[in-house]
């Protein structure tokens, strides 16, 4: 504690009130700011899929019209990808990296505080785009071509411009991390001794440089199909609309990695803690989440089986593809064993990481599925591929960023979370997402295809419930945002080491963790 | 209708918890993949399962070992942790087992592919286009031409009348195929990308503006099968289903023989003069099946996306400008040519029934022949 009374002396001038957090250059407000434009996002994007819900209850058209319907699903992608999943794992990885790897502040604070703060205005000029004459993007989250450029309303321009922007934003927080990641560690701290997140985390910083800058080069050969002449995607004029989605999807399968990486660095934290043993197979897991990343630059074209790709493609992308599925059963192979024989306790982030191995697993094997060719040209653009997806992004990713707030809260508030209503919170959640997607299985395979706003009569049951589970996996996060706030304003006094089996430099220091922690640098041995 | 579903739903959550301990299968809706009605769909569906069987036992396996260490090795019961935490060998295993499997599983789908795609020697050709929102289907071989549209009516769509048996699978002109031909497809597109997809056959296949893809199917037995439209394509992507009905040699050339007779039939109508009233029934009838998802049953289009008809320029203006924009549609826009989609006397008739309705009252009336003179 007196480290961090002395230095409250000398750095207490940072502006206050709201000039603090505009002007702030310190990684834990900044990791602030971006987890709380991921939450907001993730419930503007949530209440989209509450639109999308209700008007699929019933067969027929109540609701809303089919137009806005296709923005809605459009839209809820966008957001849930870009603004919720995304810039949370980027403020999990501003509150942590440095703290888990013994440094004072990331590598480049500036450019930190100008890649928060692009976001909002990005994200504001996608919302505005629903308010428009003609109304919002209303092609999918993927805008395949022609749909996107010569069929498209005009507030697509906004919604181009919204993209780079958050591309410029992803490209900087990369640069950042790697920045950080290579140049910051503490003496002694190699790379093979990095925790799991940080490796996760570099990792996923080298997939976004590689690939935000193709979706840029996409949306900007869009823009210019759509104002100034040009033919790239378009074939009256010699271009190719498939050309889109090569490029699209280039960008578009590493895309999908950045967002499941960092959550196996935070299953592969909190998992040994509850475990009260060692991460079983380190090394490995640092070369299997390297091969998934390098793998998800070859594959990328399992999206297009149905494009009338040539045969010899079909079959080098469905040998590539299945092949991801190696790495990754060794993940879950590995967390298996780590709570094999340990001495589990199962607090909220244990839970949500315990489900996190079972459902992101069934995602995973339905992607497996998907990624056998000839099975995809009857799976492909039905909802077992939104089911495959969501069990994915949801119980996956989304289930990982949750386990983290669960699991660091205490360290970033210096208040232990309500452990009851974390368990609610947990149980709510696990059952009724699975009555939202796990039916959705059954709606593909029986042939709906996905997209639609109304539907033939086999399919009313399941989508109603579906719909139920829906509701109430949407009322359990409004649940979430109250723990959040509870937690916050009060709660338990936290200490400095708030899980008995937990390891790392985050928690050497005291919670709250101080605004400057690591100012001198702590020694590993 | 509401608590009805309601009651199914709660029926069908409980009904599928039992399923999924015995695996029966049972009516009303459909928990898996068809098996469908061809050779490959067979094939397709065998590895759909084969596949499947191995992820469920490959996820049983392993969440029986978590499942058991998570109540077994817990700290309230006394577990004291293990201290290993690494080994070569196991990961070794662990990393080739899969690797195996995979292997495996590679040969029958490199099989099932190779054969899906093998489009070699059809006996007959069939061009699919797909338009905003509808399908076109061209006999390559007989010289047979026509459009397959949605046939469901708006009310049920919208609430206001009790949903048919075959709500939103049923089209105006279906596809007719023959039996034991080996029939090659060529799917293509007009406007935007679509995929043609009668799950049955066991495949889609997208439609792509410029590019001809193509697929195959040999069907078996004489039947009726439904599909839709799997590509997001617009505001009416879910309304543009595909009717496939495969008929015996003989009925098959029956039908080839009636499509030609109905041909000469709408040549000679072309020839006649016809009455005001004629054409504004038949005008209808066209803009309710080709411009009413666009510009609306009340001719008001939807604000910024699709342009009014009421009180337009074009269809208040000089008729000779609205020949030419229904004909050669507006590039750069979803106003399609529909020169080449629609007869003489349906765009006579439309272009008479949009010049007077949705209060405009121009009182021009135009004659297929007209419309013949402008081509």
């Amino acid at each position: 504690m007196s480290t961090a009374t002395t230095h409250e002396g000398h750095h207490d001038h940072h502006p206050t009130g709201i000039m603090r957090w505009i002007t702030t250059t310190n990684h834990k407000d900044i990791g602030t700011l971006y987890l709380w434009f991921a939450f907001i996002m993730l419930l503007i994007g949530g209440a989209m899929a509450m639109v999308i819900r209700a008007e699929l209850f019933q067969p027929g058209l109540q609701i809303v019209e089919p137009q806005f319907f296709n923005t809605m699903t459009t839209m809820h992608g966008l957001i849930m990808v870009f603004g919720a999943i995304m810039p949370a794992m980027v403020g999990l990885a501003n509150w942590q990296i440095p703290m888990m790897i013994g440094a004072p502040d990331m590598a480049l604070p500036r450019m930190n505080n100008w890649s928060f703060w692009i976001l909002p205005f990005a994200g504001t000029m996608l919302l505005s785009t629903l308010f428009m004459e003609g109304g919002g993007p209303a092609f999918g989250w993927t805008f395949y071509a022609p749909l996107s450029t010569t069929f498209a309303p005009k507030s697509t321009d906004f919604f181009i411009f919204a993209v780079h922007m958050l591309g410029f934003s992803s490209i900087m927080g990369a640069i950042n991390i790697i920045a950080t990641v290579l140049n910051m560690r503490a003496p002694g701290m190699t790379l093979m001794k990095m925790p799991l997140f940080v490796w996760t985390w570099f990792i996923t910083a080298f997939l976004l440089i590689a690939v935000m800058p193709v979706l840029a080069g996409a949306v900007t050969m869009m823009l210019t199909d759509r104002n100034f002449g040009t033919s790239f995607f378009s074939a009256a004029g010699g271009g190719d609309p498939v050309l889109f989605q090569h490029v699209f999807w280039f960008f578009g399968h590493p895309e999908v990695y950045i967002m499941i990486l960092p959550a196996f660095g935070v299953i592969s934290e909190i998992i040994p803690t509850f475990a009260r043993k060692k991460l079983f197979g380190y090394s490995s897991m640092v070369y299997a989440t390297a091969s998934i990343a390098f793998l998800s630059f070859i594959v990328y074209a399992h999206h297009m089986f149905t494009t009338g790709m040539p045969v010899a493609g079909e079959l080098y992308f469905m040998y590539a593809t299945v092949m991801i599925a190696v790495p990754t059963a060794v993940k879950v192979f590995n967390w298996t064993a780590t709570m094999w024989r340990g001495s589990m306790t199962f607090e909220t982030p244990m839970l949500w990481a315990i489900a996190f191995v079972f459902l992101f697993t069934i995602g995973g094997f339905t992607g497996l599925m998907m990624g056998v060719a000839p099975a995809d040209m009857q799976y492909h653009d039905t909802y077992f591929i939104v089911a495959h997806f969501h069990y994915v992004l949801v119980t996956g990713a989304l289930f990982a960023i949750i386990a983290a707030f669960y699991y660091w809260v205490p360290k970033w508030t210096g208040h232990m979370y309500d452990e009851k209503l974390g368990k609610i919170h947990f149980w709510w959640s696990a059952i009724s997402v699975n009555v939202l997607f796990f039916p959705q299985h059954f709606l593909g395979l029986a042939g709906m295809p996905r997209r639609i706003p109304d539907y033939s009569l086999q399919f009313a049951d399941w989508n109603m419930v579906s719909s139920i589970g829906g509701f109430a996996f949407g009322l359990a996060q409004v649940f979430f945002l109250y723990i959040v706030i509870k937690t916050i304003r009060g709660g338990e006094k936290a200490a400095d080491q708030v899980w008995e089996g937990a390891h790392g430099l985050e928690w050497t220091v005291p919670s709250p963790a101080p605004y400057h922690t690591f100012e001198t640098a702590p020694e590993i041995k | 209708m509401f608590a009805k579903s309601l009651r199914r739903a709660l029926c069908s959550l409980l009904g599928a918890a039992i399923l999924l301990g015995s695996g029966i299968s049972c009516a009303g809706y459909q928990l898996n993949l068809t098996q469908g009605a061809t050779e490959i769909s067979h094939k397709v569906y065998d590895l759909h399962m084969l596949i499947f069987m191995i992820c469920v036992v490959v996820c049983l396996g392993v969440f029986a070992v978590l499942i058991y260490s998570i109540f077994t090795h817990r700290k309230s019961k006394g577990a004291v942790p293990a201290s290993f935490h690494e080994s070569t060998t196991v990961e070794i295993i662990w990393t080739t087992i899969p690797f195996l499997i995979l292997v495996g599983m590679a040969v029958p789908a490199t099989t099932t592919l190779l054969a899906l795609e093998n489009t070699d020697d059809p006996d007959m050709s069939i061009q699919v286009t797909g338009y905003q929102w509808k399908w076109k289907y061209d006999y390559l071989d007989d010289d047979i031409s026509f459009f397959s549209t949605l046939t469901t009516p708006r009310d049920q769509i919208e609430g206001a009348a009790e949903k048919g048996e075959n709500y939103l699978q049923e089209v105006d002109n279906p596809i007719v195929v023959p039996i034991n031909k080996k029939i090659r497809f060529l799917v293509t597109s007009n406007d935007v990308i679509h995929s043609w997809w009668v799950p049955a056959l066991g495949w889609k296949q997208d439609a792509i503006p410029g590019y001809i893809n193509d697929a195959w199917t040999e069907l078996k037995e004489p039947g009726l099968y439904r599909g839709k439209c799997a590509e997001l394509c617009g505001k009416d992507h879910g309304f543009m289903p595909i009717v496939l009905i495969a008929k015996t040699q003989e009925d098959y050339d029956a039908w080839v023989a009636e499509q030609k007779g109905a041909k000469a039939a709408e040549a000679e109508a072309a020839g006649k003069t016809w009455t005001m009233d004629e054409l504004m029934a038949k005008g209808e009838q066209v803009y309710t099946s080709t411009c009413a998802a666009c510009h609306q049953a009340n001719g008001q289009g939807i604000p910024g996306v699709f342009k009014p008809i009421a009180g337009s320029p074009i269809a208040t203006g000089p008729v000779e400008g609205h020949i030419n924009r229904v004909m050669n549609g507006k590039e750069g826009t979803a106003m399609q040519a529909f020169g080449a989609q629609l007869s003489d006397v349906d765009i006579a008739s439309v272009i008479t029934f949009e010049r007077n309705s949705f209060g405009n009252n121009t009182g021009d009336m135009v004659q297929p022949s007209d419309i013949a003179a402008a081509r």
